[in-house]
């Protein structure tokens, strides 16, 4: 039996969360040792038809044709892992979820007749099963080394459920919303970044999406005490991560 | 079969670029009738979607048009925002914001060379399988790349959308202690940046000359990078124009073509180049005595005297030679860094329209929006690069393969690996579909 085999596919999105494969600088040749990579359109020119023992696919669905397409990556994958918000919750660009598309692509293109386009973007997992999803906007290099590690040696990937707060205690960071008001979404937002934002001074604006025990209703009101109207807490959980926040807000 | 006569080539997936495109090309009694570089990455609407979102938001929110060079889109939202609101941002906070920039020109410059580019020269498919064969050059470049990566991880939070850029400056400012040992990690990169100088001269560059006009940021005593004029160097010229920025959207127009899914654009109705070359001929004359050093040992003569070369092959030196810089720059500001006494220069909501355009590694970015009195925003324009280079990537596209089929009886799989290197030459980032759409009807 030979090496197992590693796929990434693209779908709508911005590159960032398969650039953060190639930005494993120090691991990067180590995995490639370990792995085959047999469709990387980024990395390689060779590209080899599935079956694949390991995929990630970024990006939303957006397109019919795409729809199509993650159907038949679905069907060449053993495993399919989705990465990143886009892929994960359907990314920044489900904002037109709730919007009106024909609009948008009257905004952005002289000539919308030649565009060809979903109303929503949605999720990977909205249209094929997924193995596993791996949130962020982009993804945690180290959860990202997790996730392909975890494959590798045949376990399910080590990613806990918990809050960016549970990473800024563990930080050691002074919270942002106790100590200066600065409204954060941190409480309601799944781990994984190591907390940036709050050790950068700002406060969290959800780029991982919910964490598994979110509790979206009792943050509002701490949002609006610090200085949020209903048109910024709006803006501030609808936006990489919109759909994700809609669904947790509607429970 | 008549390799000359009539044929057509389609490359369904381009590999080794950024984003998703096609390549076609059609042949017809041995001419080239069409070349195109066609883009199906689907549309995501950035424009649209901002309308309506608060001033802050765009730097966050533009740097997910591309994973690979967020911060142009970060700097480029506040330059044009800080426009319309009529504020200059403190200059020690200005030269942290270049900081980012050489970091991110360095992660994203080699980046190119040694992962999508290189590979064209030495005839393999990947840099991994390069590594096989030549492990300590693929080493080399990827402790270049994380030397890039560490600036951006120290200033802005992460490599990829950093978190810590806002606005009239960033959300915390690093203290000098903070700042310091990546003094130590860039030293090393500078060799590392040398080597690779060397490195790339070696390879083999076929003749090739792009004639379109190049075009790129001005900004006198420095190469340009964070701030600067635009400035057009026509083909028939060897004296750059410069024209208020603001002007911008009348000379640069994006037309909306069926043949291919991105917006074409011409600069004076006439083709265009931006990126790396158009860079080193507009401001290769302020570039530090290391890099017209490095410039000099990559065979690029000499451009503190206006010399400067048209061969697409050669942006891989050009690159090179940029990160030589942007290392050597990011040296200089950490060791003359003083902490501001601020991180930001408040900006308040005004009325008004801003432009603003930086130098992203694949070259000039602009933004503009329009603010009402709240700061909320009513419109929104992004220009990306690779829109822009659409036009002069085909011409070259066209000419490459135009030149092949006369000279030999070229097979063609040959000739499809000849139009792909002709296409990444030019570094597209096809991710930039700011207004890039997906396409499923040919109608020509
Ligand atoms: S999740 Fe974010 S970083 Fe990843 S592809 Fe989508 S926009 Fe880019
Ligand atoms: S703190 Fe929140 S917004 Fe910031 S990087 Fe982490 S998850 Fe993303």
């Amino acid at each position: 039996m030979g090496a197992p085999t590693l796929a990434v596919f693209k779908l709508a999105s911005c590159d960032g969360c398969q650039l953060t494969l190639l930005d494993c600088e120090d691991e990067l040749l180590g995995l490639a040792g370990q792995m085959e990579i047999t469709h990387f359109l980024e990395a390689s020119s060779a590209v080899r038809p599935g079956p694949y023992d390991l995929t990630l696919v970024e990006g939303s669905v957006t397109t019919p044709a795409d729809a199509e397409r993650i159907r038949e990556i679905r069907a060449a994958s053993r495993h399919l892992v989705t990465i990143g918000a886009c892929a994960t919750a359907g990314g920044i660009q489900a904002l037109r979820n709730f919007a009106d598309v024909e609009e948008f692509t009257r905004t952005v293109y002289a000539r919308p007749d030649y565009i060809d386009t979903l109303a929503t973007s949605t999720p990977v997992s909205a249209h094929v099963d997924v193995d596993f999803e791996l949130r962020g906007c982009p993804v945690d290099r180290r959860q990202l080394l997790e996730v392909i590690t975890a494959y590798l040696a045949g376990r399910r990937p080590d990613i806990p459920d918990n809050s960016v707060c549970f990473e800024c205690k563990r930080r050691g960071t002074v919270c942002v919303t106790v100590a200066h008001g600065t409204p954060c979404l941190g409480p309601v937002t799944h781990a994984g970044c190591g907390a940036i934002c709050p050790a950068y001074g700002r406060g969290c604006y959800g780029c991982f999406g919910p964490s598994g025990s979110v509790n979206l209703p009792a943050l509002i009101p701490v949002l609006h005490r610090d200085g949020m109207d209903d048109r910024d807490t709006e803006r501030f959980l609808h936006t990489f991560n919109t759909a994700a926040f809609e669904e947790e807000s509607r429970r | 079969m008549t390799h000359r006569g009539s044929r057509v080539l389609h490359v369904g997936s381009l590999s080794r670029v950024e984003g998703e495109g096609a390549l076609h090309l059609s042949v017809h009694d041995g001419t080239v009738t069409r070349a195109q570089l066609r883009i199906y990455e689907p549309p995501r609407f950035f424009e649209a979607f901002l309308r309506g979102r608060s001033y802050a938001e765009p730097p966050d929110i533009t740097a997910r048009v591309c994973g690979i060079c967020p911060v142009a889109y970060q700097l480029s939202a506040c330059a044009a925002i800080e426009n319309a609101c009529g504020i200059t941002v403190d200059p020690a906070l200005r030269v942290l914001r270049r900081l980012l920039y050489c970091g991110e020109w360095i992660e994203s410059q080699t980046l190119h060379i040694y992962l999508l580019h290189a590979p064209d020269f030495l005839g393999c498919d990947s840099a991994i399988e390069l590594a096989r064969t030549a492990r300590g050059h693929v080493e080399r470049g990827l402790r270049l790349k994380q030397a890039g990566n560490a600036i951006l991880e120290l200033l802005g939070g992460r490599a990829i959308h950093p978190v810590n850029v806002r606005i009239g400056g960033f959300h915390r400012v690093p203290t000098v202690a903070e700042l310091r040992p990546l003094a130590g990690q860039l030293e090393r990169a500078l060799d590392d940046a040398w080597q690779t100088v060397e490195w790339v001269s070696g390879f083999e560059f076929p003749d090739a000359e792009v004639d379109a006009d190049l075009f790129a940021l001005a900004e006198p005593e420095t190469y340009a990078i964070e701030t600067g004029t635009p400035a057009v160097l026509r083909a028939d010229s060897d004296t750059p124009n410069l024209f208020p920025l603001h002007t911008f959207l009348d000379r640069v127009r994006e037309e909306h073509l069926p043949h291919s899914t991105a917006l074409h654009a011409t600069l004076d109705g006439r083709r265009h180049l931006t990126g790396s070359l158009a860079r080193f001929a507009i401001s290769g004359r302020w570039l530090s005595r290391t890099a017209v050093r490095a410039a000099r040992a990559a065979g690029l003569g000499d451009p503190r005297a206006g010399v400067f070369s048209r061969n697409p092959y050669r942006s891989i030196l050009v690159r090179a030679v940029e990160v030589v810089y942007a290392v050597d720059e990011a040296l200089r500001i950490i060791r003359a860094y003083e902490r501001p006494r601020r991180p930001y220069t408040e900006v308040p909501a005004t009325a008004g329209t801003g432009h603003g355009a930086t130098e992203a590694p694949r070259g000039l970015l602009y933004h503009r929006y329009v603010l009402d009195a709240e700061g909320t925003v009513t419109d929104a324009r992004l220009v990306p690069p690779t829109a822009q280079n659409q036009g002069a990537i085909e011409d070259d596209l066209r000419r490459t393969a135009q030149r092949a089929i006369t000279q030999s009886d070229i097979e063609d799989e040959e000739l499809t690996r000849l139009c792909e290197r002709a296409i990444r030459n030019h570094d597209p980032c096809i991710s930039c579909s700011t207004h890039f759409l997906d396409l499923t009807v040919d109608r020509t």
